[in-house]
């Protein structure tokens, strides 16, 4: 523990190339251990994707990235991760802060069942961003535009959200985080319950909000991995067997568990 | 009795309908029962229901109709001198017989052509039962051996079945809507009779209630006032006090209980509050009576109010009181079914609870938030016991709750309660009075639905 602390200590945080940093995570579902101590770092403006066979724990350590499974009863976590320097687990900080710096799209869309326009104000709203219609106004516009949602919603802000496609559900979901303007956007499997176009469309969006977030994405699908980010960690039965870039990953594994799975022979 | 064996004589062979068709189904399979178009039950149901149906069905109609018909009979074979009689001796005359022919003990005079009727009678009834019983069983038996005559591996039994128990079902809906309709047009046909006697616009604008009707000329106070107006602003006041209690203290506990409590807490919570509503409404009033009415007037005393010892406001907070669960149980039902997926999606937005339960939750489940409220307000508006005990009679016309009013429920029980003649004003203003608590509710529940259709927020 003393030695990942110095390690944090080495660059300054607010510049350092690692935006979030996890060490030594255990996570605890009452007896049953589903993560055992993960080290892993995630790159600024990068994008992780996190694969492994269903019940890895992939999905367990993202949500302890923004403390989602504090919601969860029985849930422990145990190790440090800390975001630009501070730790999130720490008692003195506010949970309702850090996931507005690290925001979360789920597996299936999951759209408020208010007006398109609402779904994404609200995140705005009760973080007292955009006091006036005018700027709430701006804020949809510019969120729906970089989810690649503008144009076909323009004329129906008022109309529900839930009356959409799978595919511009889970874009609505994708604008509704990035209006809160975060730092990291967590992805759990965001494309599983979508067809190959609205799924493409998806990772084109990824691709492009690299630009200014820092991206963690879950996904069942190597190919997708491959096409849209940068590292990649392999979980396998709760522990991280590799990570590192996403070429290296798929083409050259240092493991043998690695090998197999990418190659389809198990999982 | 012999009813009761021929009954379950045909409840046996319909039985042994079933076990006949089902091995009856397996012999003409030949022992390999995918051949057949259904398994083998549904051959069995099919031969039960041939040798059952037919049988019971005329069973049923014989003993609506059999005594009409006997009766009639009985009318045509007297003699003459009787027939003679007014509508009302004859009537009597006709109950003096059929006592007679049962052996009940008459009084009154006896004379032999009665008597001579009287056996006549009860023979008919005789004969007539032992020939229906024969009858049904035939049926039955001839059913049963034609349905198992049917049986073919190519009958298509399950869908024969499913017709027949798809009817069954049209036909318990339709009950319970003919019954519906029933009680509206009884309502409507004795609430005309009524405003025939007292014209509508007195009934509805009156501002008196004071029903009394004269039982001979002259007599003092004897003409009454019809005015509902008192009873239904009686209504409504009670109504709006018990809801000021029940939905914040309901409501609040729900959203405690869906979202904040522990489930080893709600597994203990939830059944305790329940109970609240199986506690007969009786206890509940003089616990309103002899309890929460007297503390209000002495509060009122301490506090030199002038507080009736029979107050609305007593009535209203033990309504309420009693009302909880229905907003609680119900609320926390719908609030639990909105998906945690939806609760997920704000907090990752970095809301907090109470945020995600305002804006997220609540509005998700206001349609049935809603009913759950309708539902406490016809509870309301409907309870009587507690009234009686605890707001008293009186009619007054008023929007203090400190004092005595009365309620329509309360009304149409006083108005009904011991002997009365059922032609005068007084006992059919209940009738009106049951008409407009209809149309009321019914509005309230039209109104509810269109709000509920307008603003809710629908999730899938």
């Amino acid at each position: 523990m003393a030695m990942a602390a110095e390690n944090l200590m080495v660059q300054n945080p607010e510049t350092s190339d690692h935006k979030m940093i996890a060490r030594d995570v255990s996570v605890y579902y009452g007896e049953a251990q589903a993560l055992k101590n993960v080290d892993l770092d995630i790159g600024r403006n990068e994008v992780t994707s996190l694969i492994g066979p269903s019940g890895c724990g992939k999905s367990t350590f993202l949500r302890c990235l923004n403390r989602m499974n504090d919601v969860i009863d029985g849930c422990r976590v145990v190790g440090d991760i800390t975001l630009d320097g501070h730790d999130i687990y720490d008692t003195k900080l506010d949970v309702v802060q850090l996931r507005a710096r690290v925001g979360m799209v789920f597996q299936k869309p999951n759209p408020f069942p208010k007006s398109i326009y609402d779904n994404i104000a609200y995140g705005p709203r009760i973080h007292g961003l955009g006091e006036a219609k005018s700027d709430t106004d701006e804020i949809v516009e510019r969120s729906l535009t970089r989810a690649g949602l503008w144009k076909e919603v323009k004329d129906r802000l008022d109309k529900p959200g839930t009356g959409l496609s799978g595919g511009q559900q889970q874009r609505l979901c994708i604008a509704r985080a990035i209006a809160v303007n975060p730092e990291v956007i967590l992805m759990d499997e965001p494309c599983s319950a979508l067809d190959p176009i609205a799924t493409a469309k998806i990772e084109e969006l990824i691709d492009e909000l690299r630009q200014n977030f820092t991206i963690v994405i879950v996904t069942h699908s190597m190919q997708q991995a491959a096409r849209v980010s940068q590292k990649t960690a392999f979980f396998h039965l709760g522990d991280l067997v590799e990570c590192g870039d996403t070429q290296q990953l798929f083409t050259n594994p240092n493991d043998e568990r690695t090998q197999g799975y990418i190659t389809g022979r198990f999982g | 009795m012999s009813l009761l064996i021929l009954a379950a004589t045909l409840l046996l062979l319909t039985l042994a309908g079933y076990y006949m068709g089902r091995g009856r189904s397996v012999a003409v399979s030949g022992g390999s029962t995918h051949r057949l178009h259904s398994r083998p039950q549904y051959y069995g149901v099919y031969v039960a229901l041939w040798c059952g149906m037919p049988s019971f069905l005329l069973l049923a109609l014989w003993l609506a109709l059999e005594p009409q018909i006997v009766e009639m009979i009985l009318v045509s074979n007297l003699p003459s001198n009787i027939l003679e009689l007014s509508e009302d001796q004859k009537a009597l005359v006709i109950n003096q017989i059929t006592h007679l022919a049962l052996g009940g003990i008459v009084g009154g005079n006896i004379t032999p052509e009665m008597e001579a009727a009287a056996r006549d009678y009860a023979a008919m009834r005789q004969t007539g039962f032992a020939a229906m019983a024969v009858l049904v069983l035939c049926i039955a038996i001839a059913g049963l051996a034609l349905g198992r005559k049917r049986i073919a591996t190519t009958l298509r039994a399950r869908n024969q079945v499913e017709t027949v128990v798809s009817a069954v079902m049209i036909v318990a809906s339709t009950i319970a809507i003919a019954t519906t309709v029933g009680i509206v047009l009884s309502l409507l046909f004795e609430a005309s009779r009524f405003f025939t006697k007292v014209p509508v616009t007195d009934f509805l604008f009156g501002l008196q209630w004071s029903p009394q009707t004269a039982l001979r000329e002259g007599q003092v106070g004897g003409s009454g006032a019809f005015g509902m107006l008192p009873l239904f602003a009686g209504t409504l006041l009670i109504t709006f006090i018990a809801m000021c209690v029940a939905v914040p203290v309901g409501l609040y506990s729900a959203i405690y209980m869906s979202e904040y409590a522990g489930p080893r807490m709600r597994a203990v919570a939830k059944p305790i509050l329940e109970v609240l509503a199986g506690i007969p409404t009786v206890v509940y009033g003089f616990f309103a009576a002899l309890t929460v009415a007297p503390f209000f007037r002495n509060t009122g005393q301490a506090l030199s109010l002038d507080v009736s010892s029979e107050s609305a406001l007593a009535a209203g907070m033990v309504i309420g009181i009693m009302s909880i669960p229905f907003v609680s149980s119900l609320s926390d039902d719908v609030m639990n079914s909105v998906p945690q997926t939806l609760r997920d999606g704000a907090y990752a937005l970095g809301a907090t609870k109470s945020e995600t339960i305002k804006q997220v939750v609540l509005p998700a489940a206001l349609p049935g938030i809603v009913g759950s409220v309708l539902l406490a307000v016809s509870r309301a508006i409907g309870e009587t016991m507690i009234v009686v005990m605890a707001a008293g009679l009186a009619a007054n016309l008023t929007a203090n709750p400190l004092e005595a009013v009365t309620t329509v429920t309360v009304q149409i029980v006083t108005l009904l309660v011991g002997d009365q003649e059922f032609d005068s004003a007084k006992t059919l203003s209940a009738f009106a009075l049951g008409l407009m608590l209809f149309v009321v509710t019914l509005t309230l529940n039209v109104i509810a639905l269109r709000v509920v259709r307008k603003y809710r927020e629908k999730y899938d």
